[in-house]
């Protein structure tokens, strides 16, 4: 493989897709954000009310992490070669021997510990990716995807985030880019990608996940504050709009990044149709924005008994019913 | 979301470390991505998830000074985790852990274990025993 001088670093909205897009382009493959996110099937939703965070229930706007990664990978033919470590030492020992060879490499880390991150996303979340490329007098240069420009981490501080404890430990994961396959069938992938999304949006036979788990989360949100108390169910309320809004999401838990790769596919496959999905799904986005608004004004009055959970929870139905014919024109469009 | 409505509501939320990327649509209706410095509904939802931190810290804190609980206490509310954190970090069992709460307990720890709790916690070991940073500290 040809070996360009300097790590090219682009800021993405999350940091699993920016990783492969920053590490794929480093080896002369373009891939946007939004392109790896489609192909990697990253849009779904889940609500969990038995797998808790912080004593509150589970709200995610995209699959597990790593499954991303993992899809992209194998739908695009690219192999990756990971590792793990039980000593930390050791874990340190292999990346630099990656860096000594000029091969960038994939971590995942927590962000608690991560030096250069704003205080207030600094919790103990252990499934970030980062990019180290460069090493020079103990200071690891490092591309994150989701900071705009180049962070240097120490030995130690890297050492650190590596070895987070808790949900996701990171254990040392590194992985970098083994193999490349001459041919990228980015169509085949493109459909491939699509058709999972549908899939998991219409077709999980349990009623936690996709638009069936909008329509369960709505349920759900309507009885909070008979169930909960005004303060817990504001808690629990809010809690889903920084699943939804927070670092990584591009906007409206993802909608609108996705938005941004069926118009991309539209060019690529020659499909303009989803070119009009992709300007609907925008304003689907925009009404998963009208549920922040109702959720922080029940946040911001979280002391005295709001009216508008009913109201938040019938917006949800009105969502799961546009997302659900969304879904449907998706997959018509592709077949 | 058109481009030119992505919101710019700064409540210090990045500390000017970053802006987040949004995407939005163009007057082509083109995608694209616009810098986000923040947006007040989620300001107003993180900022409550803050509060609640503040006040188990809060709570933690009085609890230390009234002498009912060790300085492990405040520490671990203060680094936003719980028992079965701490217990992974040290590499203990939990009850081990809630046992340390007990201030006498606490008191007549080993300087070694003392020196690793220190270090999960991101400080001395001369801070970690010393209630009275606690009072002070913001």
């Amino acid at each position: 493989m040809d070996q360009p001088i300097e790590f090219q670093h682009k800021q993405s909205a999350h940091c699993e897709n920016g990783v492969v897009s920053n590490l794929l382009r480093y080896y002369g493959i373009n891939l946007s954000e939004p392109m790896v996110f489609g192909i990697g099937s990253g849009l779904f939703f889940s609500h969990m009310p038995f797998l808790k965070v912080g004593g509150i229930p589970v709200t995610s706007f995209r699959p597990l992490p790593g499954i991303i990664f993992k899809r992209t990978s194998r739908r695009l033919g690219i192999s990756f070669a990971r590792k793990k470590f039980r000593n930390p030492k050791k874990a340190m020992e292999a990346l630099d021997n990656n860096l000594n060879q000029g091969i960038p490499t994939g971590m995942l880390v927590g962000v608690y510990n991560l030096s250069y991150f704003p205080d207030a996303y600094r919790f103990h979340f252990n499934a970030h990716n980062l990019v180290a490329f460069r090493k020079e007098n103990n200071t690891y240069q490092i591309s994150d995807p989701v900071m705009e420009g180049y962070e240097q981490l120490t030995y130690d501080e890297l050492l650190r985030v590596r070895y987070a404890k808790g949900l996701f430990a990171p254990n040392g994961h590194m992985y970098w880019v083994k193999n490349i396959p001459k041919n990228i069938h980015l169509e085949a992938a493109i459909l491939k990608g699509i058709n999972q999304t549908c899939k998991d949006m219409l077709t999980i036979p349990i009623p936690l996940f996709g638009v069936r788990g909008i329509r369960y989360l709505s349920r759900k949100v309507r009885n909070y504050p008979r169930k909960l108390g005004v303060r817990k169910a504001a808690s629990y309320t809010g809690q889903i709009v920084r699943a939804q809004e927070e670092i990584g999401t591009g906007g409206a838990g993802f909608r609108f990044m996705y938005g941004a790769f069926l118009q991309e596919a539209a060019q690529i496959l020659n499909k303009p149709d989803l070119r009009d999905l992709s300007i609907e799904l925008s304003g689907i986005g925009d009404l998963w924005r009208e549920f922040a608004v109702i959720t922080g004004r029940i946040v911001k009055n979280r002391n005295s008994l709001d009216e508008s959970y009913d109201k938040a929870a019938d917006l949800l139905l009105v969502i799961a019913d546009r997302e659900e014919a969304f879904f449907k024109k998706l997959k018509l469009a592709i077949s | 979301m058109k481009a030119k409505d992505v919101p710019q509501d700064d409540a210090n939320m990045l500390q000017g470390k970053l802006r987040e990327p949004i995407y939005s649509l163009d007057e082509n209706g083109n995608y694209t991505t616009v810098q986000s410095v923040g947006w007040n509904p989620k300001n107003e939802v993180m900022k409550e998830a803050w509060d609640q931190v503040n006040e188990k810290v809060e709570h933690a804190r009085n609890k230390v000074l009234s002498g009912e609980m060790s300085p492990l206490g405040y520490y671990i509310e203060k680094n936003i985790m719980d028992i079965g954190l701490v217990a992974k970090y040290m590499g203990i069992w939990r009850w081990t852990v809630k046992r340390h709460l007990k201030p006498n307990i606490f008191a007549r720890l080993k300087e070694e274990t003392l020196e690793k709790y220190a270090q999960v916690f991101n400080i001395t070991k001369e801070q970690l025993i010393d209630t009275n940073l606690i009072k002070t500290e913001k």
